[in-house]
């Protein structure tokens, strides 16, 4: 499926550190729509091995700020047609999301949710219990009598997709364009010239010899901390584990995406019919992917609360990846005050689902060396002016 | 069960504490420069190491500091806070 490089040549144009779905999909738009060819994605341990193969593969947008509600619908359209392009089945299955509230005020920010979305576009909708019962018939309503379901955010365009598939469908494709995808191979150091204000990058250096580049991506997630610190910047970003598990396939049942915020839940059926399923992060920092039992058995409680029925479904795998946190839940994208060296990171526990918009936004921002107006909201700088994108509210489940 | 050992309570399970990150010195608000503050409310040394940190032991509310490998989740030491204590030089108001 890819060409076997035996060694690095001395130079490229574009180096991209992590072959993931970021920075693959960087890499192909790069070829695809910029023309840049002579790239090269060097990636420490395996093609899609960190976060890419380890979320829960939700895609949607019903977000909260008008930056993150644009960024991530642009996502979603060109998920729809990405197995087309990339001539190869992603398993894209339009589920329906809700968004489960179990108190007037979750409702109340469902219902704020609601009318951004609608306003730019996106299909959202606040919806009553009775439509929650008569979507998924099979859920408590009560949640054991402690948490009953008021209502909810309903989402027509959620849904999930094969996510190993993503990184092969950009990874071939950028493959066969051009770009060189290394494994195996691990940056140790970035060497810049002009130290301070005017620092640009200069090179590579990796374990299997240097590289001479003007432009690095760092596309990276969980050791974007310590790729900073090799080109003298300081970030908000810190590292929390965050962990997820399937069940034994059973048949089918499950159609839409069910989360809650208040239960720290997020389910879907899989294609192969396994629940697949994610609560929160874990509470402190740690740089490991080890599993913990505590997760296991509150996130399997919480299920319960929803759906007593699968008292008997075993678990078959728990795993766990590095998360990328930001202060205000919004990614940390585009130019940093090193000159040639640009980010796609804080990624946390949303990425997935915006993949290839990232691809996209980062290959016109490397190209251009100029920030996407899509990601404007998001820029490095936005903590020193104190103008946060506060994401929050849709991000994620742990609030 | 991971246990944490509170300076006060002893060893306690590790759902009984929480963590507020790592010791970080504040500047002086009065004279700092606003980029200088804007680093030290939001930037973060995320880089694994063995680090400082406040917990609490929330039960009791008992504040302390741990030293912590942020790698290998291994607590080496718990202790109360003392003038002095901070590896991060505190500084001067």
């Amino acid at each position: 499926m890819f060409t076997r490089h035996e060694r690095l040549k001395p130079s490229y144009d574009v180096v991209i550190i992590g072959a993931g779905g970021h920075g693959l999909a960087a890499a192909y738009y790069l070829a695809r729509d910029h023309g840049i060819r002579d790239v090269a994605i060097l990636e420490k341990g395996y093609l899609g091995g960190g976060n890419t193969g380890r979320n829960t593969t939700i895609i949607r947008s019903n977000y909260l700020t008008p930056e993150g509600v644009q960024f991530y619908d642009e996502s979603v359209r060109l998920w729809q047609d990405l197995s087309q392009d990339f001539d190869l089945n992603l398993f894209y299955s339009t589920r329906g999301h809700f968004t489960l509230a179990h108190t007037d005020a979750a409702m109340r920010t469902m219902r704020w949710r609601a009318e951004v979305n609608k306003h730019f576009g996106v299909a959202s909708e606040a919806v009553d219990s009775q439509a929650v019962r008569a979507a998924i018939p099979m859920m408590d309503m009560t949640c054991g009598g402690h948490a009953p379901v008021v209502g909810a955010l309903y989402h027509a365009p959620g849904a999930i997709a094969r996510h190993d598939a993503v990184a092969w469908g950009y990874g071939r494709g950028a493959d066969q364009r051009g770009a060189e995808i290394h494994q195996n191979t691990e940056v140790v150091a970035i060497e810049l010239e002009d130290q301070g204000s005017g620092a640009r990058v200069a090179g590579v250096i990796t374990n299997r010899g240097r590289i001479a580049t003007r432009k690095v991506l760092c596309a990276v997630a969980g050791f974007t901390p310590r790729l900073l610190a090799m080109v003298g910047l300081r970030s908000p970003i810190y590292i929390h584990p965050l962990q997820a598990m399937v069940s034994e396939p059973i048949k089918p049942w499950l159609d839409p995406i069910i989360v809650s915020a208040s239960l720290h839940v997020y389910v879907s059926q899989s294609a192969r019919g396994e629940l697949v399923m994610g609560a929160s992060l874990d509470p402190y920092e740690l740089h490991s992917t080890r599993s913990t039992l505590d997760f296991a058995e509150s996130l399997a409680a919480h299920m319960l609360d929803l759906f007593p029925f699968l008292s008997d479904v075993k678990v078959n795998r728990q795993w766990a990846g590095l998360a990328d946190m930001t202060p205000d839940f919004a990614p940390i994208m585009g130019l940093t005050p090193v000159r040639g060296f640009y980010l796609d990171s804080g990624w946390g526990t949303w990425g997935f689902k915006a993949t290839p918009v990232c691809g996209k936004t980062m290959s016109y921002t490397v190209a251009k060396d100029a920030d996407h107006p899509l990601i404007k909201g998001f820029t490095f700088d936005r903590f020193a002016r104190y103008a946060l994108t506060a994401e929050k509210g849709a991000a994620s489940v742990g609030h | 069960m991971k246990l944490m050992t509170c300076p006060i309570n002893g060893p306690r399970a590790i759902s009984e504490f929480v963590c507020a990150g790592e010791v970080r010195a504040m500047p002086d608000p009065a004279t700092s420069s606003d980029a200088a503050w804007a680093d030290y409310v939001f930037n973060r040394n995320a880089v694994p190491a063995v680090k400082q940190e406040w917990w609490c032991h929330t039960p009791s509310g008992v504040w302390f500091i741990a030293e912590r490998d942020t790698s290998t989740d291994t607590i080496h030491r718990t202790y109360l806070y003392q003038p002095g204590c901070l590896l991060q030089p505190e500084r001067a108001a």
